[in-house]
C-alpha cells in the first residue's frame, strides 16, 4: 500500500500549487541559470575591458605629431642655397624663417634657435631639399611640408612624456616644450594619421616614429598562404583517408592517437623541429616566411585534421548509403556528398587553426622571424616567400622588447592590426560558411 | 501451383525452375565480427516478381539483402561467404567491380534518404555519374521519366529545383525509389521501404512496387505481413539468421510447411 502513497499524493495535489519536489528543481535551475548568465557577462565585461585598453593604448600609434608649414621657395633662394657648401643647413635656415613668419602673423612671439627647432623636428633641411629636386616646377609655389616631430614630441601629445620626466634628457629639453605648445596653440604642430605606421617596415630602436608594421604584415599574409595551400589540401586529404577509407585496424588507432598527441605539443618543439628539417637539413632560407609557414602548417595540420574529421564523422551514414546504392563509388560519394556536407565544419576547424598559426610567435623565435628589423618589403611577389621577413606577432614581441617607450604605443598598435585582421580572416570564412550552408 | 523444394533442403541442387533465376544465392554465410548475422542462407530470386523477405526483426534480412548488391563491402566488420550468381555470373568473383553491379542492382533504404540536392540533382546524379544522358535534354526525359514512374511526377514537377528533403517523408521514399529506377537498374532492393510512412504514402508506394513488377525483379524487406501478402508473389521466411522457408506468398500465408513459420505469420513470435 506504501508504494501508492506517492502516486496518490500526485493525483491529489493542485496544478496551481507545485509541490516540493518541482519547486526544488525550479529552483535548481533558476540557479543555475543565473550562474550561466553571470558567467557571460563576466566574460563581456573583461572582454569589454580589453578592447578598451587596446583601443585606448594602440590608437596612438595611428597618429603622429607633425609640423605643419607652408613653404614657398623663389628660384634665386633655391639657386642661393645651392650655391652654399652645407646645402641643407641653407634650406633648414630658409624653414626657420619661414616658420618664424607664420608664427609673427599669427601675433606669436615665441623665441628659439635652431638647436630646439632639431631637437623637435630632426634635421628638416634634407628633406625639403629633396622635395625641389624631385619636383622643380614647384620652386615658387607655396609647398606644404608635413614633417614628423620626433619621438619625445610624439610622447608629449600622448601624455607619455611630461616635463618633470624631461629632467636632464638630451634629446629634448624642458624649455623646449614652451616652444612646443606655441606651435601647437598656432596649429602648425598637430596629430596626424600615421600611414607609415601601417605600411612602413620596422626601423631602428632610437626611431620609433619612423616603425611600422606594414613589413611584418605582408610576412604574415605570405605565411598564413603558406599555411593555406599546404595544411588545407593535406590535412583534408589526410582525414578523407583515414575516415573513409583508412581499415580500422591497430595502425589506424596509433595515427589517430598521434595525431590528437601533436595537437597539445607546444609550438616551441614545432620550431625547433623547423630549424632542425627545413633549415639545417633541406637549407631553406632563414627568417623567411616560406620556412615559418612550413613550421606553421605542421603545427596547424593536427587542429584540422581533428576537426575536419569530426565533420566528417558527423555526416549521416545515409548519405554515403544513398550515394553507393545509385552505384556511385566510395570517391565519387565522399566528393559529391560526403565532403560537402561537412565543409562548414572543415571550414570552422581551418579558421581556428589559422587563427593559432596567425598569433604564433615562439616557434619563429627559432627560424630567426623575431628580432629581425625588416629591411622594408620583398622586392617581388616571390620573391616574399623566400627573403627575411618578420610576422606581426613576431614584430609586436619585438617592439615590446625595446627600451624606447616611443615603441610602446606602436606594440598595442600593432595588436590592433593584428586583430582586424584575424577578424577579417574569420568574417572571409564565415561568408565562406554561409554560402556552403545556403545550398541546403 | 507448383510443386517448390522444401525450402530447409534448398541447396545448390535445387532443380532449376522454368525461368533461370535472377539471383540465385548458395550457402550464403554473414559474420559480424564474431556474430554470426547469416547462416547458410540458399535462395532464388525471379525475374519479374516481387520477392519478400519476412522475418522477426534482428533475423538477417537486412544483410541478406544488402549482400545481394555488395553493400556489406562497406561494413569493416562484415564477412561474407557463399556464391550469389547475378544472371549466372558470380558477383563476387575479382573482377567484378561493385561500382557496376550496383549500377545494376539498386537499392531503397529504410529511412528516406535524398541527397541534400535539388530534387532534379538527385534523381539527375545516377544517370550522370553512369553516363547514361547524352545530352541536358536527354537528362530532362530521364528524370521526367524516373519520377513519373517513381509516382512522384505531378507533386514536384513545378519544383524540380526544390531541396529533395523539402519534401514529406512519404514524397521523400518516392523520390528515393525514382532515384534508384533513374539508373536503370535490374533489381530493385528495397528494406523495408515503408515502416517510415503513413498509410496513404504506404499505398501508393506498394501501388508503385506492383507496377515496377512489370519491368524489375523487386526484392522487399518488410515487417508487415500483410504488406508481403499484398505486395508479392514470392515470399521468404528467416528466422535467427536461417532462411526457414521459401515459398509462393500464398502458400506462405496460407498453409507453411514449417511451424515456425506458421508462428510468425500466426503472430506468435516476433
Ligand atoms: N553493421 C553491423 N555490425 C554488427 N552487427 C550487425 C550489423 N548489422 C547487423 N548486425 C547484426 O546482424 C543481425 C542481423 O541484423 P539485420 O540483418 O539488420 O536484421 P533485420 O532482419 O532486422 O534486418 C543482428 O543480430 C544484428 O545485430
Ligand atoms: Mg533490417
Amino acid at each position: 500500500m506504501t508504494d501508492m502513497n506517492p502516486d496518490k499524493a500526485r493525483r491529489s495535489a493542485s496544478l496551481h500549487r507545485p509541490d516540493a519536489r518541482t519547486r526544488r528543481r525550479n529552483a535548481a535551475e533558476k540557479r543555475f541559470r543565473a550562474c550561466g548568465l553571470a558567467a557571460i557577462l563576466l566574460g563581456l565585461f573583461f572582454l569589454l575591458v580589453l578592447v578598451a585598453t587596446i583601443l585606448r593604448n594602440g590608437a596612438p600609434a595611428f597618429t603622429r605629431t607633425v609640423l605643419e608649414i607652408e613653404l614657398t621657395l623663389s628660384p634665386a633662394q633655391v639657386d642661393a642655397a645651392e650655391a652654399e657648401v652645407f646645402k641643407t643647413r641653407a634650406y633648414a635656415q630658409l624653414f626657420i624663417a619661414a616658420l618664424q613668419d607664420q608664427l609673427e602673423t599669427r601675433g606669436l612671439d615665441v623665441a628659439f634657435d635652431a638647436g630646439a627647432l632639431e631637437r623637435i623636428v630632426g634635421q628638416p633641411g634634407g628633406t625639403i631639399r629633396a622635395h625641389f629636386q624631385a619636383n622643380p616646377g614647384q620652386i615658387g609655389e607655396p609647398v606644404v611640408f608635413e614633417l614628423a616631430a620626433s619621438s619625445r614630441v610624439d610622447g608629449y601629445f600622448n601624455g607619455r612624456v611630461s616635463r618633470a620626466t624631461l629632467q636632464d634628457s638630451r634629446f629634448l629639453q624642458a624649455s623646449d616644450l614652451d616652444l612646443v605648445d606655441a606651435l601647437a596653440d598656432a596649429g602648425i604642430l598637430r596629430r596626424a594619421f600615421n600611414l607609415t605606421f601601417l605600411t612602413g617596415a620596422d626601423s631602428g630602436v632610437d626611431n620609433p616614429g619612423g616603425a611600422g608594421i606594414g613589413a611584418a604584415l605582408v610576412g604574415s599574409v605570405y605565411m598564413m598562404f603558406v599555411v593555406l595551400a599546404l595544411a588545407l589540401p593535406i590535412g583534408i586529404a589526410a582525414s578523407i583517408h583515414l575516415e573513409e577509407f583508412a581499415p580500422k585496424n591497430r595502425v589506424t588507432d596509433l595515427i589517430e592517437v598521434t595525431i590528437s598527441n601533436l595537437a597539445a605539443v607546444p609550438s616551441i618543439v614545432f620550431g625547433i623541429l623547423g630549424l632542425a628539417v627545413f633549415i639545417q637539413v633541406l637549407h631553406l632560407p632563414q627568417s623567411a616566411p616560406l620556412v615559418g609557414g612550413l613550421v606553421l602548417t605542421l603545427m596547424t595540420l593536427p587542429t584540422i585534421i581533428i576537426s575536419t574529421r569530426a565533420a566528417l564523422k558527423a555526416v549521416p551514414p545515409s548519405v554515403r548509403d544513398a550515394a553507393l546504392g545509385v552505384g556511385a563509388s566510395q570517391m565519387q560519394a565522399v566528393f559529391h556528398h560526403v565532403l560537402p556536407l561537412a565543409m562548414p565544419g572543415i571550414l570552422t576547424g581551418t579558421i581556428i587553426g589559422l587563427a593559432q598559426a596567425l598569433g604564433e610567435t615562439a616557434p619563429l623565435l627559432l627560424i630567426g622571424m623575431v628580432g629581425f628589423v625588416a629591411r622594408g618589403y620583398p622586392e617581388g611577389v616571390v620573391a616574399g616567400f623566400t627573403e627575411p621577413n618578420s610576422a606581426m606577432p613576431a614584430q609586436i614581441y619585438t617592439w615590446a622588447a625595446r627600451a624606447d617607450a616611443g615603441f610602446y604605443d606602436k606594440a598595442w598598435g600593432g595588436i590592433i592590426v593584428l586583430l582586424v585582421f584575424l577578424l577579417t580572416m574569420n568574417l572571409i570564412a564565415i561568408l565562406l560558411r554561409r554560402r556552403f550552408e545556403r545550398r541546403w | 501451383m507448383f510443386d517448390a523444394p522444401h525450402p530447409t533442403l534448398a541447396t545448390p541442387t535445387t532443380p532449376p525452375t522454368r525461368t533461370d533465376p535472377k539471383i540465385a544465392a548458395c550457402n550464403v554465410d554473414v559474420h559480424y565480427g564474431t556474430t554470426h548475422a547469416l547462416r547458410d542462407v540458399s535462395v532464388e530470386i525471379e525475374d519479374r516478381t516481387v520477392t519478400a523477405f519476412i522475418g522477426p526483426s534482428g533475423c538477417g534480412k537486412s544483410t541478406f539483402l544488402r549482400c545481394l548488391n555488395r553493400m556489406n563491402d562497406t561494413i569493416d566488420s562484415a564477412r561474407v561467404t557463399g556464391v550469389i550468381l547475378l544472371d549466372g555470373e558470380d558477383i563476387h568473383d575479382r573482377r567484378v567491380d561493385p561500382v557496376q553491379l550496383r549500377a545494376r542492382v539498386g537499392m531503397v533504404f529504410q529511412k528516406p534518404n535524398p541527397f541534400p540536392k535539388s530534387i532534379y540533382d538527385n534523381i539527375a546524379y545516377g544517370p550522370r555519374i553512369h553516363g547514361l544522358a547524352r545530352s541536358k535534354a536527354d537528362l530532362d526525359g530521364i528524370v521526367e521519366r524516373a519520377l513519373r514512374r517513381g509516382a512522384i511526377w505531378e507533386e514536384v514537377k513545378d519544383r524540380l529545383q526544390a531541396s529533395g528533403t523539402g519534401l514529406s517523408g512519404g514524397q521523400q521514399q518516392r523520390l528515393c525509389i525514382a532515384r534508384a529506377i533513374a539508373t536503370e537498374p535490374e533489381v530493385l532492393l528495397m528494406d523495408e521501404p515503408c515502416s517510415a510512412l503513413d498509410p496513404i504514402a504506404t499505398a501508393q508506394v506498394e501501388e508503385l512496387i506492383d507496377e515496377l513488377r512489370a519491368s524489375y525483379s523487386v526484392v522487399i524487406v518488410t515487417h508487415s505481413m500483410q504488406q508481403a501478402a499484398r505486395v508479392s508473389q514470392k515470399t521468404a521466411f528467416f528466422h535467427m539468421g536461417r532462411l526457414v522457408e521459401y515459398d509462393a506468398t500464398s502458400k506462405i500465408f496460407t498453409n507453411p510447411e514449417d511451424a515456425r513459420t506458421e508462428s510468425y505469420i500466426t503472430g506468435r513470435i516476433g
